[in-house]
């Protein structure tokens, strides 16, 4: 009887989490500038408007930039701070993490002005590398946090066992840690990315004249006409996102029984 | 020179020495055991022989040649871990034939030092078997497998068969010595389990507190232990308090308090005992025999073992009841006789 | 044996060796501009300069106006509806893919797919689901259930409860199922054999057992809504507007940065010491349940 009622309540939260985002693929093929209902007739001419979009293609442009460089830094300091908290019994580890993980209880929008303050203060600009040190701050605690987990399912044992066996050092990272790393270094470039290209507080403060897709958004809301346009966009990062995960999913069951007989 | 050389081997974390000036010396082929409790130090000395963990002083030789600077990728050595440590993502062809990667020895020769290995360890066929599709016993074999294709000069065990419930660690354990003797390399185990350590080992080592209490046979350890440390380990043992009166060439007489004067030969007196020492008797469970007349007592419990049973008595006089392992006594009351060439004078302190 | 202890020899400088480039940059990057964000609170703006010297000025007009208390206030509420509504509603469906659910890895990922769309969207999304001609009122309208649209659904601070609890729902989903999933299932069966009914067995053990995390997503959603300036300017309205807007402005355009720095540092300890006794509290009053 209870599990009838949760898992109604289930569906009833999967509608209430689906509804706005519903509206974006609905809307963006709506055959009308105005985001209300009755539906116009379906098109296409939104998206078609994207391609030709320069602004918009330039912000996407640099907000994948930001977002991999954002994904690759955050990802290698998670690594060796996950790597020396986990491996070696370090005095005030506890501290360190939690200072590292401050961002996380600050709001973004004291991030980003403080890092504002502190460009103005050093005299340099603001641009997209700034971006991308705000981005940091955000991104390496979720890093450490998967990281960290990934670590301590790790058996010891297997690096002695690899040394034991006759390899040095890198042989043992290349053979035995980064294979069995890999699924959780992949989540955490995935999870960073995805922060970073979403994030808008940080970027707003901080990108100078340079726009990331966010700011590039947040830019044409005030037009009512680039709506449906922005809808469109929306629809397209969210189908990406999906696929992107699903690939990431396929690839690391892949990875994981491969026999190397060859090798 | 011996095989593997020992000497004066200490080691510390930072408290008490985990291991205290060791020294050991274990002839090539032998199948040698450290046995002790938890924390004796047993695993630490059998990680500096691999080379895990660096001595504080003392010095570790193989074959003459000092280990103490060698990284544990470069040892004569070969070890099997408690964990078993499989590489998840690695078949268990790939997994045995990981160490030999290095070697780059042409296909052919690889497969077939491999094939050889897996039909050693009776697992033909199985190469291609995912890690996690490994039963305990299997992975157990791979470990092996694993470390001896390999041939490394000793084999390392650390605790292997801890995991494997008790009719498999039986029959694993008849393996492993069968596999000794065939391979005919030095084995090095490490075990709190006292039945393993004395079914496989030629020698045993009984650590405790980072020291070796005795060195010797499982037969000399069972019937001659040196000191109270290692009686009571090994086997079940009863102790009684006890006063040297003394020492002559061929007979010892010992104030025994409740088993009276005795006279025992002087064989059974342990190394460094004097007169007026006090002393523990030791006597095994299945050496205490019924009789009509002797030290009265009562049966407080009985279990019955199959090929033997087992007895608690209560003698007047002592809290701990007395052990006695053997066939039930006859009818009435009962009455326990230990003969002298039995009983064995061990030092009292710890 | 083997597993963690192995790190006892182990030289603990190559462990802080590895660990100090993070704690450096992330020191850098977020020790030094905090700290010059409280320097700058303490100066007052002269043109586009700072003045020389220091001055209380700006904390004065930030504590003394009762506009800015108004708004401090307001934000408070808001965020806390906000957590409270999020963590209430995300609680039972994390209790369901934890306890209920066969393919739990497709329900996690079902329930985090709405949360890679641009935020800023799904915000805008809400303002047309809420809006006059908006996805409710006509669907209403059209099926006759109501004959006028509703007009409180949007711009005012129920709307930007309602964004925000959505926007933030992963963060309470996640931290509530770890803790839940971690529960020792054994448990659970030891007080049911122990005399239990479903629901005593909820309250006394899952329930306790899964505050850290409900305190933790707790923590996680109230601090960083409290800043949060695109949803109350999106569907916030005159009544909606929180402190972070007010932050906003001052550094857009020629605004007034020190005011700005010292809005921040006011809002950053206020919620800081909500929080603190937030989880100070809930801390005495499982000790006190026990």
């Amino acid at each position: 009887m209870r599990n009838r009622a949760l898992f109604l309540y289930a569906f009833a939260y999967l509608a209430f989490l689906y509804l706005p985002v519903l509206v974006l693929p609905v809307f963006s093929f709506n055959n009308s500038e105005f985001i209300a209902f009755p539906l116009s007739g379906f098109t296409t001419r939104w998206y078609a408007a994207l391609a030709g979009d320069t602004a918009m293609l330039h912000a996407l442009g640099n907000s994948l930039k930001v977002g991999l460089v954002t994904a690759l830094l955050s990802t290698i300091l998670g690594l060796s701070a996950a790597k020396a908290v986990t491996h070696y019994r370090l005095k005030g580890a506890g501290a360190a993490l939690g200072f590292i993980s401050l961002p996380l209880f600050i709001p973004d929008i004291v991030l980003g002005i403080s890092l504002l303050l502190l460009l103005g203060a050093v005299g340099l600009p603001l641009s997209l590398a700034a971006v991308v040190l705000g981005h940091m701050l955000v991104c390496v605690p979720f890093a450490l946090t998967v990281l960290i987990a990934r670590f301590e399912g790790f058996d010891r044992n297997l690096e002695e066992a690899s040394a034991d066996l006759g390899e040095d050092g890198w042989g043992t990272f290349w053979r035995v840690t980064f294979p069995l790393m890999l699924p959780g270094i992949v989540a955490s470039l995935l999870l960073t990315f995805i922060t970073s290209f979403d994030e808008f507080l940080v970027a707003y403060f901080l990108s100078g004249t340079e726009a990331t897709l966010p700011i590039y958004i947040w830019g044409q809301l005030r037009f009512p006409e680039r709506l449906p346009l922005v809808l469109a966009l929306g629809a397209l990062i969210l189908a990406a996102s999906v696929g992107l995960v699903v690939l990431a999913e396929y690839v690391r069951n892949l990875g994981v029984k491969q026999p190397m007989v060859g090798a | 020179m011996s095989f593997l050389d020992i000497s004066q081997v200490s080691k510390s974390f930072g408290g008490p020495p985990v291991v205290d000036h060791v020294s050991l010396e274990v002839p090539r082929g032998e199948f040698f055991s450290l046995l002790g409790p938890s924390g004796c130090g047993k695993t630490t000395l059998l990680r500096m022989i691999a080379g895990f963990e660096t001595p504080d002083s003392g010095t570790i030789s193989i074959e003459g040649e000092a280990m103490n600077s060698v990284p544990p990728h470069q040892r004569p050595t070969n070890m099997v871990f408690q964990s078993y440590a499989i590489f998840p993502h690695l078949n268990l062809f790939d997994n045995i034939a990981y160490g030999l990667r290095k070697l780059r020895l042409p296909k052919e020769a690889l497969r077939a030092k491999v094939e050889a290995m897996l039909a050693t360890v009776r697992l033909e066929g199985l190469g291609a078997r995912a890690a996690d599709q490994l039963s305990g016993g299997q992975r157990q074999r791979v470990a092996l497998a694993r470390a001896l294709v390999r041939e490394p000069k000793i084999l390392l065990l650390d605790e292997p068969l801890g995991a494997l419930d008790k009719r498999l660690r039986e029959a694993m354990q008849i393996e492993l010595r069968a596999l000794q003797r065939k391979v005919g390399i030095t084995f090095l185990l490490v075990t709190h389990d006292q039945e393993e350590a004395l079914s496989l080992s030629d020698r045993v080592a009984v650590m405790e507190g980072g020291k070796i209490l005795q060195v010797a046979s499982p037969r000399e350890l069972y019937e001659r232990p040196n000191s109270r440390g290692v009686a009571d380990f090994i086997g079940e043992i009863n102790f009684f308090h006890a006063t040297i009166r003394e020492i002559g060439s061929e007979f010892v007489t010992v104030n025994a308090g409740l088993l009276g004067i005795i006279r025992l030969p002087h064989a059974n007196l342990a190394i460094g005992i004097r007169s007026d020492d006090h002393v523990l008797l030791a006597i095994r469970p299945e050496h205490v025999r019924f009789a009509s007349e002797g030290l009265a007592g009562e049966i407080a419990a009985a279990t019955f073992l199959g090929d033997r049973s087992h007895f608690h008595v209560r003698i007047a006089g002592r809290s701990d009841p007395v052990a006695v392992s053997g066939s039930a006594p006859p009818a009435g009351p009962v009455h326990l006789v230990f003969p002298p060439e039995k009983l064995m004078a061990l030092p009292a302190g710890d | 044996m083997g597993g963690t202890v192995a790190d006892r020899g182990r030289s603990t400088g190559a462990g802080y060796s590895l660990l100090a480039p993070t704690l450096v940059i992330m020191g850098l990057a977020l020790a030094a501009p905090l700290i010059l964000m409280a320097v700058t609170s303490l100066k007052s703006q002269s043109g586009i300069s700072f003045s020389q010297g220091w001055t209380l000025a700006q904390y004065g007009d930030v504590l003394g106006r009762a506009s800015y208390r108004r708004l401090f206030l307001r934000s408070v509420l808001i965020s806390g509806a906000v957590t409270l509504a999020t963590v209430a509603l995300a609680y039972p469906i994390a209790y369901f893919v934890a306890f209920h659910a066969r393919r739990k890895f497709i329900w996690l990922v079902a329930l985090t797919i709405p949360f890679w769309t641009s935020y800023l969207l799904r915000v805008f999304a809400w303002k047309i689901i809420l809006g006059f001609n908006g996805v409710i009122n006509s669907g209403l309208m059209r099926l006759h259930l109501i004959g006028q649209p509703l007009e409180f659904l949007l711009y005012n601070p129920f709307a930007v409860v309602v964004a925000l609890a959505h926007a933030w729902a992963a963060f309470a989903i996640l931290p509530i199922y770890v803790s839940l999933e971690k529960i020792d299932r054994s448990l659970l069966e030891a007080a049911s054999d122990l005399g239990d009914s479903a629901l005593r067995r909820f309250l006394r053990v899952t329930l306790p057992l899964s505050m850290p995390g409900v305190i933790g997503a707790a923590i996680l959603i109230f601090v960083p809504t409290t800043g949060d300036f695109v949803t109350p300017e999106l569907v916030g309205g005159p009544t909606g507007t929180m402190i972070a807007n007010v932050i906003e402005v001052q550094f857009n355009g020629v605004g007034n940065w020190p005011l700005g720095a010292a809005l921040s540092m006011v809002s950053m300890a206020m919620v800081g010491v909500i929080a603190g006794l937030f989880v100070a509290s809930a801390r005495a009053a499982m000790k006190a349940a026990r």
